[in-house]
């Protein structure tokens, strides 16, 4: 029988051992196996080094450790995704409307009016995106609303509608599946366990390269082990419970006056630029003229100063106190987004207004103009005036965008004077002075800047929201963005290397990524929001934009269903979409929700029973060791 | 309900065998061949065809910026190498990176880190093992009381067993949930 499972072995694998007809078979095989797998190796690495910047941020990570390398990564991430929107909306609504709608001077809102024509050229009015910035592809209110256009019968209004609705459901799509793939990778999320052996044994970040960077990280660890032995001592005692929590309520009103003043700021200026606008803008000064966006520039950037002094009467652990800082910043920021969309909306109302006036003043023009031509011929020749002479309505859509774009322009400028002026100009005198100074500029004040990536973060995740929140008026922004964001990347990669001294701060905001990637969700569905509500309640514009004419922008969709599709779908889609379908299907939707958040409830609740077993079951070791150990001495 | 407890099992590596460190692509070979050569270029070769057997000693390798602010690089390199001392072939050197970069397995990191801070070698990290870590790490800034009580917190926080010293599988079950593991035991090289 030996023989027998022998000869049975020696069959099956013929080809292996070399002898026999599968050799051949075999070999190739093997062959074209290794041939795959390098491949499949040589494609990784290509991949790998097509990746942009990975030499910069790797430099960046070895000088400066593992969290400002982190900003770098996010930055190059969200570049990522505003290049697919910038695919999008460059490839399925800039390019069509240029190539095969009808071209710039044929019809009214594709033209320059009479008496902006003087001006439209000139530099000023072109940065603050008039003249023929305004009535390009850059903006809503240059498309057509023609059905379709050119000879591929491209459906222009439904393209624009759809690709508005494929940016936010993209956003949504990759946002949701990093903060997925973040979960898997964390280790499981049990934070206070572990806390001295992981300081041992994780804190040394293995990339540090730099004796500077070598320092710093010795010496933070250091502060960190003293901390968290002071915590362990500290916490055997308790002290003044009261005063701790008076502060702490006091420090909370303060913010929240900080919070409501910075609110009315910003509500009182937009309402005099409402007023500016209305008198004429060039009236005014320069100051007059951007007070809106200046204002909200200059809030976000010393309000989070004032929030951290305040910081220092709640006394709290860095960790607890720096996730308030960043809560705090974060309802600055919205608080100041919100005031500023609801002072759009009251200017969305005033145009709208203003539009009826037109449209009321048009008919008497119209009128008016037929009048002098019946007078002068029997017939009524077809008359022609130039699209430049016909008055046309104030474009509440192009007002929104442009506002955006005006906001996004003021804000990148401010950060790149900030970073000029705050870090560079600083380690420029802080590095030439101290030669003949006083004291010691380099160790004691000012010294050099920090690389604040907190600051920097939630700076770039609001910009983001603004763009979420305004491509849909201005179809240009996601490329603005992109411009903006690798200019960005270089700008800011220089300036860490020359002017920024690595982080002494010692406690990251969380120890996961997705902190930051749950503040970007809320963003995004925050800014996604008023979008939703002007589509679905605001009817557009009658003379300007792919959805003129219409009562609503989506009923766009009912016209695609009714003329493009055959008439059984749209009977299908009318069923489909049917209150009485659609709702028990939410239903089911919640109810599964339910039942999977309960179940994974139920799995946490099993992890921590088992996790209580292990702790007992090494602590009777630990008992049985010491009674083991004792009876020895005992005997 | 007493138990026995036996002698710890000698330089068990039938049990601790570490896997092969992942395979790294022929362009990084290159470039490692290239950094190895660089260290000693009157010793190293530029063709390996033949496979000499040429080690470099600790004080050369060390040397290297990827290592050289590391306070743990002397053991880092005595792990990799064959002999225990720290002369490592060329083999040794490219094992040594691939283990600590990017793709390589958490389980693969977690027993390299484990031999890395096992100083005195006997497969437990033990109180002076955790000691010698702790003054690495923050260059003998804390006083006595502080590292005992520390040390003392760490074992009592990852010990399971109850012998007041971590094994292999007290330190993988406690490594195997840190947030920052992968990242910061990580050399890119």
């Amino acid at each position: 029988s030996v023989v027998q499972e022998s000869q049975e072995f020696v069959e099956k694998y013929e080809g292996a051992i070399g002898k026999g007809k599968g050799r051949k078979l075999y070999a190739y095989k093997v062959m074209m196996l290794k041939k795959w797998m390098k491949f499949q190796r040589d494609f990784e690495n290509f991949k790998t080094a097509c990746i942009p910047w990975e030499m910069k941020i790797k430099e960046i990570e070895s000088h400066f450790g593992s969290s400002v390398a982190s900003y770098f990564l996010f930055l190059r991430w969200m570049y990522g995704i505003n290049m697919i929107l910038f695919g999008l909306t460059f490839g399925l609504v800039m390019v069509p409307e240029a190539l095969m709608g009808m071209p710039y001077g044929s019809m009214p809102r594709k033209t320059v009016p009479r008496a902006e024509e003087a001006n439209a050229m000139d530099f000023a009015v072109l940065w603050d995106f008039g003249g023929y910035a305004q009535y390009s592809v850059l903006f809503y209110g240059y498309y057509n609303s023609q059905r379709t256009i050119g000879w591929l019968k491209f459906r222009m209004p439904l393209s624009y509608f759809l690709v508005g609705v494929g940016t936010v459901a993209y956003s949504y799509m990759v946002v949701i599946r990093t903060m997925a793939r973040n979960a898997n990778e964390d280790g499981g999320g049990d934070n206070n366990c572990f806390n001295f052996s992981w300081k041992m044994f994780t804190s040394w970040d293995y990339l540090i390269g730099n004796p500077e960077t070598a320092d710093n990280k010795f010496a933070s660890i250091t502060t960190s082990f003293k901390e968290a032995i002071l915590e362990e001592q500290e916490s055997r005692k308790d002290d003044n419970i009261h005063l701790t929590r008076f502060l702490r309520v006091l420090a909370n009103f303060l913010v929240l006056c900080c919070l409501a003043g910075s609110g009315y700021l910003i509500y009182f200026v937009v309402r005099r630029s409402q007023k500016f606008a209305l008198e004429g803008l060039e009236s005014h000064t320069w100051w007059e003229r951007n007070e809106v966006n200046m204002v909200m520039s200059l809030l976000g950037m010393f309000c989070p100063m004032l929030f951290d002094v305040i910081s220092t009467l709640e006394n709290y652990h860095p960790r607890i106190a720096l996730q308030w800082q960043l809560g705090r910043i974060f309802a600055l920021f919205l608080g100041n987004l919100y005031t500023f969309i609801i002072a759009l909306m009251d200017e969305i109302n005033l145009k709208r207004e203003e539009e009826e006036m037109v449209k009321l003043n048009m008919t008497i023009w119209e009128a008016g103009l037929y009048n002098e031509t019946v007078g002068v011929n029997s017939t009524t020749p077809p008359i022609a005036i130039h699209p430049a002479d016909i008055p046309r309505g104030p474009c509440w859509e192009t007002m929104v965008g442009q506002e955006f774009v005006r906001l996004i322009v003021s804000d990148t400028m401010t950060t790149y004077i900030m970073l000029l002026i705050g870090d560079f100009l600083r380690a420029v005198l802080v590095r030439f002075l101290n030669y003949c100074w006083c004291w010691d500029l380099e160790a004691g004040f000012p010294s050099y800047s920090e690389f604040d990536v907190s600051g920097n973060v939630l700076g770039l995740i609001f910009n983001q929201g603004m763009i979420w929140m305004g491509a849909f008026y201005a179809p240009c922004l996601p490329a603005l963005n992109v411009l903006r964001l690798h200019v960005s990347m270089y700008l800011q990669c220089w300036a860490v290397m020359c002017c920024n001294v690595p982080q002494e701060r010692v406690f990251k905001a969380s120890g996961s990524n997705n902190f930051y990637m749950a503040m970007l969700l809320v963003i995004l569905f925050l800014s996604t929001l008023p979008a939703i509500y002007t589509i679905v309640s605001i009817p557009p514009s009658f003379d300007c934009g792919p959805f003129s004419g219409k009562s609503r922008m989506f009923d766009v969709i009912q016209e695609t269903l009714e003329s493009d599709f055959p008439a059984w779908f749209g009977k299908v889609f009318s069923y489909a979409s049917n209150p009485g379908l659609v709702l028990p299907f939410l239903l089911l939707m919640v109810l599964a929700i339910y039942y999977l958040q309960s179940t994974s409830k139920s799995y946490k609740q099993a992890n921590l029973e088992l996790k209580k077993k292990l702790q007992t079951v090494s602590h009777d070791n630990h008992v049985s060791a010491i009674i083991l150990c004792a009876i020895p001495a005992l005997t | 309900m007493i138990k026995t407890f036996e002698t710890p099992p000698p330089f068990a590596s039938q049990w601790f065998d570490p896997l092969p460190p992942p395979a790294l692509s022929s362009g990084t070979s290159c470039r490692l061949h290239g950094r190895f050569h660089e260290l000693a270029p009157h010793l190293v070769p530029m063709d390996y065809t033949n496979e000499p057997d040429i080690r470099l000693p600790l004080t050369l390798i060390v040397t290297m910026p990827e290592l050289k602010e590391n306070p743990f690089r002397n053991r880092i390199v005595e792990v990799f190498s064959e002999d225990g001392q720290g002369n490592l072939s060329f083999n040794d050197f490219v094992d040594m990176f691939s283990a600590l970069c990017e793709t390589a397995p958490r389980e693969l990191k977690a027993i390299y880190a484990f031999k890395i801070y096992d100083f005195n070698g006997d497969n437990f990290l033990c109180k002076e093992d955790l000691e010698k870590t702790l003054n690495r790490l923050t260059k003998g800034e804390l006083t006595p009381e502080e590292v005992r009580l520390v040390c003392s917190k760490a074992i009592e926080e990852a010990d399971l067993d109850g012998d007041s010293k971590l094994s292999f599988s007290d330190f993988e079950n406690m490594i195997s949930k840190a947030p920052d593991f992968l990242s910061t035991f990580h050399i890119r090289i």
